[in-house]
């Protein structure tokens, strides 16, 4: 496995991660305790998420031509 | 002599070398994280409820931390890529930012660690606990910023959102016990300090490698580019598993 392949799995391992701690944030906010760096923790993260989405889009196609193995 | 298969692929595993021994390594990396990482879920399932550490660590600094490994795996591909595209200046660049990251890595996880190693239990004879880190040390007295409570239960779960920390005066007489928040506190303290330290071993091994190729190592570019450009792959694939380690070790050690 060559490192594009292996950068993609990182990513996506890095997308979930991103999009969980939104959840995680987002739920803390909504339960009676919720605090406002619950809502920075999981609007941050979602946004990460998405950026991370964008990237991995991005270093798809600028390294199209390089091999997965 | 030459060595053979340091540029193009081994006939029969359609690979050059150092890609298979990186994979071979790796491997032998997984088990041992791996079994690190069932240690700490077999002992965390098999604690006494409501005697596991819950908020203890740091999130917006975990958080952090982890935004800097992404980067750097981000910038470390980069690298790789600049060489493929014969760009050895990008390479520099990209590469200078990574070792940079790694060095922000550590720098955080030394404060934390600091912040472990600073902060005390202390088992009054009274039987209270007194928890905190100490601002101020006299002969007879020491004052903590942090609370007394009366059942050691209490200290576990931080996730309380509404503890109130003051400075609290403890005269030495009343103190039967103290003990840092060190690897020897209890099983938590003892897998986080291994985990992540075993993790941080593994940074400072990365960021040695890849300050070598970006160094002294790069001189291999005006000789033998290929071979140069998978010296950094192999690096690169090292890099991305020590920061894939951390995006499992982020959310089990800090938020779960």
């Amino acid at each position: 496995m060559s490192l594009k392949a292996f950068h993609l799995i990182f990513i996506t391992a890095a997308i979930t991660l991103a999009f969980g701690c939104g959840i995680w944030g987002l739920w803390d906010f909504w339960s009676p305790d919720g605090r406002g760096w619950d809502l920075l923790f999981g609007l941050g993260s979602i946004a990460a998420g998405v950026g991370l989405i964008i990237y991995e889009r991005y270093f798809l196609k600028k390294l199209k031509n390089e091999s997965y193995l | 002599m030459d060595i053979p298969y340091t540029v193009e692929a081994r006939p029969d595993t359609g690979l050059y070398n150092a890609k298979v021994g990186i994979w071979l390594f790796l491997a032998s990396e997984v088990m041992l994280f791996g079994a690190l990482f069932s240690a700490y879920i077999l002992l965390r399932v098999g604690a006494p409820a409501g005697y596991w550490p819950e908020g203890w660590l740091n999130v917006p600094l975990g958080t952090l931390n982890t935004m800097v490994l992404i980067t750097s795996s981000i910038t470390t591909v980069m690298a790789w890529a600049s060489l493929k595209m014969h760009q050895f200046g990008r390479f520099k660049l990209f590469h200078a930012i990574t070792l940079l990251m790694a060095l922000t890595f550590l720098s955080i996880k030394s404060y934390e660690y600091h912040d472990k190693f600073t902060h005390f239990e202390i088992l009054l004879k009274d039987g209270r606990f007194a928890d905190g880190h100490i601002i101020e040390r006299a002969p007879d007295h020491i004052v903590i910023h942090g609370r007394i409570v009366n059942d050691e239960k209490a200290l576990y779960n931080l996730h309380e959102k509404h503890i109130q920390l003051k400075e609290v005066t403890i005269q030495r007489s009343q103190i039967k016990s103290m003990e840092r928040y060190g690897p020897w506190h209890n099983t938590y303290c003892a897998l986080y300090f291994t985990l992540t330290g075993l993790h941080a071993l593994h940074v400072i091994g990365g960021a040695i490698v890849i300050g070598f190729l970006w160094g002294p190592g790069s001189k291999l570019w005006e000789t033998d580019p290929e071979r140069f450009t998978n010296r950094v792959e192999v690096s690169g694939l090292f890099w991305h598993f020590v920061d894939l380690v951390w995006i499992f070790l982020f959310p089990v050690l800090y938020l779960l």
